[in-house]
């Protein structure tokens, strides 16, 4: 478990546009340089972006590398919702501060039904 | 007293990336009030416009987290984003070497902040500025607030970045204007995407226009994150501009959630009493 350095990764990539061509040209070379399992490699190499929001990697990194892909805002959405009911609650990081539990929980805690907000996304 | 603008405005990147999505007479009010921003402070007579952003990994990175830092350079390129999905095409924006220099010389009296002669600005000041300086012909002095990655800047503290700012500001002979930038209460770019609690953007409006330090000091982070998401932290840079403005009173010119954008959409100012220069308003 590192997300450190998926993360590092990820901002190295987004900000780097020769990173990205290099990250274009061999996705998984470019990875050697960081300490990775598998599991996080493969995500990245992917690009399995509801795998990497479960391993904790912060919206912010995810959305410009989700961006990179061409993969668009509702999609990208729905990527993250996949990867919470396919691999559990965030396991790290800071949607794991008390707890990710979802759009559901969110909703209860401020008192609104899922869907009654939030959704216009899919418009 | 060199201050002569203190406000807060939104910065999320659908404002400007998703503009085709929203309601187009809500996104047309706010576009409205936003560019009534600009007016004002171009009326304010402002020869540079300082910018509390809560930056997004453009820049800082958890290998070297600094609690606040301020940039002294010469110029700023960005957005580090995609034009295409940002809705901003690429600029550089002037900076304001010297005038940074002296401001961070001051700051640093009372509090200690990084400085960056490298910055590359997100959607965080992206955003803002395609509003407020479209042309990119007016001075930035960016500040930035970690916001994002825990440990974050303490509340306090950051009312004392303002009050540090405020007190720099009034030190150096330019009129300056100061925005910060940031949530209300916003689950940005995870699956909670476009919930917007505006019941507790409403009441925190009324806390940062009464300017009142301990309610705006008494939210904790775990209470934030339950209520107002992971975006409701960036309350950091509404802070700041609070403690820059000690004491006044401000005003909400607008304020709507706007779910595609992912934020209640706000803008607000401060009433400085600092009379309007005669040739800027008449210009």
């Amino acid at each position: 478990m590192s997300l450190y350095y998926v993360q590092k990764f990820l901002y190295e990539l987004n900000r780097d546009e020769r990173l990205q061509a290099e990250y274009r040209a061999d996705r998984r070379r470019v990875l050697a340089p960081y300490e990775l399992t598998e599991e996080e490699a493969d995500a990245l190499v992917a690009p399995d972006i509801g795998l990497l929001f479960h391993l904790g990697v912060n919206g912010q990194i995810l959305m410009h590398f989700a961006a990179l892909h061409q993969i668009e805002w509702a999609d990208y959405l729905q990527r993250m919702r996949d990867g919470i009911a396919e691999h559990g609650p965030v396991r790290e990081g800071v949607y794991a501060m008390t707890g990710y539990e979802g759009v559901d929980a969110h909703a209860a805690t401020i008192g609104q039904r899922a869907g009654d907000s939030g959704t216009t996304e899919d418009r | 007293m060199t201050l002569v603008y203190a406000g807060v405005c939104s910065h999320a990147p659908g404002i400007r990336g998703r503009a085709d999505q929203a309601d187009p007479d809500v996104r047309d009010r706010f576009y409205v009030a936003f560019d009534d921003m600009r007016r004002t402070i171009e009326a304010s007579g402002a020869e540079a416009l300082i910018v509390v952003a809560a930056e997004h990994f453009a820049n800082f990175f958890m290998d070297n987290m600094p609690s606040f830092a301020i940039g002294m350079a010469d110029f700023y390129d960005g957005p580090i984003e995609d034009s295409g999905w940002l809705g901003i095409d690429k600029f550089r924006a002037p900076g304001a070497r010297d005038l940074s220099h002296r401001l961070i010389t001051e700051v640093m009296e009372t509090v200690d902040v990084a400085y960056a002669e490298e910055w590359k600005f997100d959607h965080g000041i992206a955003v803002p500025l395609s509003f407020l300086t479209p042309e990119y012909d007016l001075p930035i002095v960016p500040v930035n607030i970690n916001c994002q990655g825990p440990p974050l800047t303490p509340l306090h503290r950051s009312w004392a970045l303002g009050q540090a700012l405020r007190r720099a500001a009034d030190a150096v002979p330019e009129r300056l204007a100061l925005i910060g930038t940031g949530g209300i209460s916003h689950w940005p770019a995870t699956p909670d995407s476009g919930k917007i609690n505006e019941e507790w953007d409403r009441l925190l409006l009324d806390r940062w226009c009464r300017n009142d330090r301990d309610a705006l000091l008494a939210y904790d982070d775990l209470t934030v994150y339950a209520e107002a998401g992971q975006g409701g932290f960036e309350i950091r840079t509404f802070i700041a501009v609070s403690g820059a403005a000690e004491g006044a009173t401000g005003s909400v010119h607008f304020y709507a959630p706007i779910p595609i954008f992912a934020v209640g959409c706000t803008i607000a100012s401060y009433d400085l009493g600092v009379p309007v220069p005669v040739t800027a308003a008449s210009s």
